[in-house]
């Protein structure tokens, strides 16, 4: 069990819960939490903003029973934690763009600290937000520079042909933006995606978050959820996959 | 462990009588890095047909009240890359293994049952109730004649004792089950999921691609109750009661209700060790209610 340290309400349907869990996550894995017995039936896959290694930080958004529950968590609650899970970003060197997308913001801040530490990476922040900017201060504090889009498209703000690698994590039509002005600067294998999708058993074994690649089909949870943008988009057909965390 | 649970389904011992039920557990591996799989009864590996499936594009998953509706598709490697690839390591674990087989006809059935006959498990699970596949799967349990049909030519063929999986959207379930010992089959488990449907009010549709999906977990518990009542009732070989089993207290109904066996499935996703609670609660009102053997309560509503 995991014991709240704090639990931030944000703009935007948006918090940010911290917890004791000694723990040794890498930028782009996840947990999932469970602060309730048996019903709703499913925990909930969160990924992670941050990391000590000894406390754990998720920034989450209300978007259904599970979620509510999250929110209302107090300092001193308990959750059953499961993780860290999935895959994680590599270590990446050089000029770097991370890109946001509403809930997808999240991992970027641990993935910024976690390129900066190396002294080997300059880090350039993209996020996009449907509503309101949230954490804007703490994205700074990790980058090198910061760019905020609000109700637009944050894919137009983002030059692929000057980094050496994209990493991304949001709404799958971003991603695939991405992917595609990537692959128009001829640089496909640049992009690092983390992907969403709904979850049951979170380990690898149900089968619900199957994921269709160039390589056949991939566990968001095991295999991912950091995939290379490239296995994922280059076979990608949108209506018959499209992916979504309605109602969690 | 003490023998209390000890309990002998169609000429397996199950150390217990919990088994993970299919499609919950993968092939056991991703469960064992979280709890020694050892300690259960058996596990059910995930359905397999006779040739790799990628299974269902879209929603897979869908959260109800008390519930979870499906539609994964059956995603499998197939028959081969199983035995090649999974079944190995499950040998190498201490826990009865049932393989679990689905098909799109009577002769892929067959075929699958004949790839399995020389591979090397405890029992043959024939699913006819699977109802996330656009063609065969569940339409083989609805119809007891259909039911008969290819239990009868399954069991011609296949070496292994063979549990029936029945579908609760069966017309008569309990005719169903009558008519697979009548073909010989070695037992049945019921039941599959129910089928259901959720549909998306924003965009007008329903959430799965395939519009109707695979009802499970606590919400479906009484019905399966019932039916597997109704079952044992009538059938002399014995059954694996499914459905919605989430602690001991369930499974001991299960039991009292006729179940030999129970499988344990959508709860599994509520924490994947939560089986060996099932069993230790179960040993422990045994044990309080001096009850000797498992087997002394079974059927005895």
């Amino acid at each position: 069990m995991a014991k709240v340290i704090s639990n931030k309400e944000l703009e935007g349907a948006f918090f940010l819960l911290k917890v004791e869990f000694e723990n040794d996550a890498r930028p782009g894995q996840f947990f999932m939490l469970r602060a309730w017995d048996k019903y709703p039936l499913l925990s909930r896959p969160i990924s992670v903003f941050d990391s000590d290694g000894a406390t754990l930080a998720f920034l989450c958004r209300k978007v259904g029973v599970g979620t509510e529950i999250l929110a209302r968590l107090r300092e001193g609650d308990e959750l059953s934690l499961i993780g860290p899970l999935g895959s994680s970003f590599p270590d990446f060197e050089g000029k770097l763009a991370l890109v946001g997308g509403g809930a997808g913001v999240a991992p970027m801040y641990f993935a910024a600290k976690h390129c900066k530490r190396s002294g080997k990476a300059s880090v350039d922040i993209f996020l996009g937000f449907s509503e309101q900017a949230i954490l804007e201060d703490s994205f700074v504090a990790v980058s090198d520079s910061l760019v905020v889009d609000v109700g637009g498209f944050i894919t137009d703000k983002v030059d692929v042909s000057v980094y050496d690698r994209i990493l991304a994590c949001g709404p799958e039509i971003m991603m695939k933006t991405l992917y595609e002005k990537c692959l128009a600067a001829d640089k496909s294998d640049a992009l690092w995606v983390s992907m969403e999708s709904r979850m049951a058993c979170g380990i690898g074994a149900c089968l619900v978050c199957s994921c269709p690649t160039a390589e056949g089909n991939k566990k968001i949870c095991k295999d991912g959820p950091v995939l290379p943008g490239e296995l994922v988009f280059s076979r990608r057909d949108m209506e018959a996959n499209a992916f979504d965390a309605r109602g969690c | 462990m003490s023998d209390i649970l000890k309990t002998e389904f169609a000429g397996a011992i199950f150390k217990n009588p919990v088994v993970l039920a299919s499609g919950t557990c993968g092939f056991g591996a991703e469960f064992n890095e979280s709890f020694d799989i050892s300690l259960l009864g058996g596990i059910c590996a995930k359905g397999l047909t006779l040739l790799p499936r990628e299974g269902n594009r879209g929603i897979r998953a869908w959260e109800t009240a008390s519930g979870l509706l499906n539609s994964v598709g059956l995603e499998n490697p197939g028959v081969e890359a199983f035995v090649r690839n999974e079944l190995a390591w499950l040998r190498t674990v201490d826990v009865n293994v049932i393989v679990n087989l689905g098909g799109h006809s009577v002769d892929d059935y067959v075929r699958g049952a004949e790839a399995l006959n020389s591979a090397d498990f405890d029992l043959l699970e024939l699913n006819i109730s699977c109802p996330n596949v656009k063609e065969g799967g569940m339409n083989f349990g609805v119809k007891t004649e259909v039911a008969r049909k290819v239990v009868r030519e399954v069991r011609s063929v296949c070496r292994h004792p063979m549990v029936v999986k029945l579908s609760p959207n069966a017309e008569d379930v309990v005719s169903v089950a009558v008519a697979c010992e009548d073909e010989g089959a070695d037992g049945v488990s019921l039941v599959n999921t129910f089928l259901g449907m959720a549909i998306d009010i924003d965009a007008r549709k329903p959430v799965f691609n395939n519009v109707y999906a695979g009802l499970s977990g606590p919400a479906i518990k009484p019905v399966a109750l019932r039916m597997v009542h109704q079952a044992a009732k009538a059938l002399s070989i014995p059954v694996m009661g499914i459905g919605g089993i989430t602690t001991w207290k369930d499974a001991l109904e299960f039991i009292m209700a006729g179940a030999s066996v129970i499988q344990v499935g959508t709860a599994n996703f509520i924490r994947p060790s939560i089986a060996l609670d099932i069993i230790k609660g179960m040993e422990t009102w045994l044990g309080n209610n001096g009850v000797r053997r498992v087997a002394d309560i079974r059927g005895i509503v």
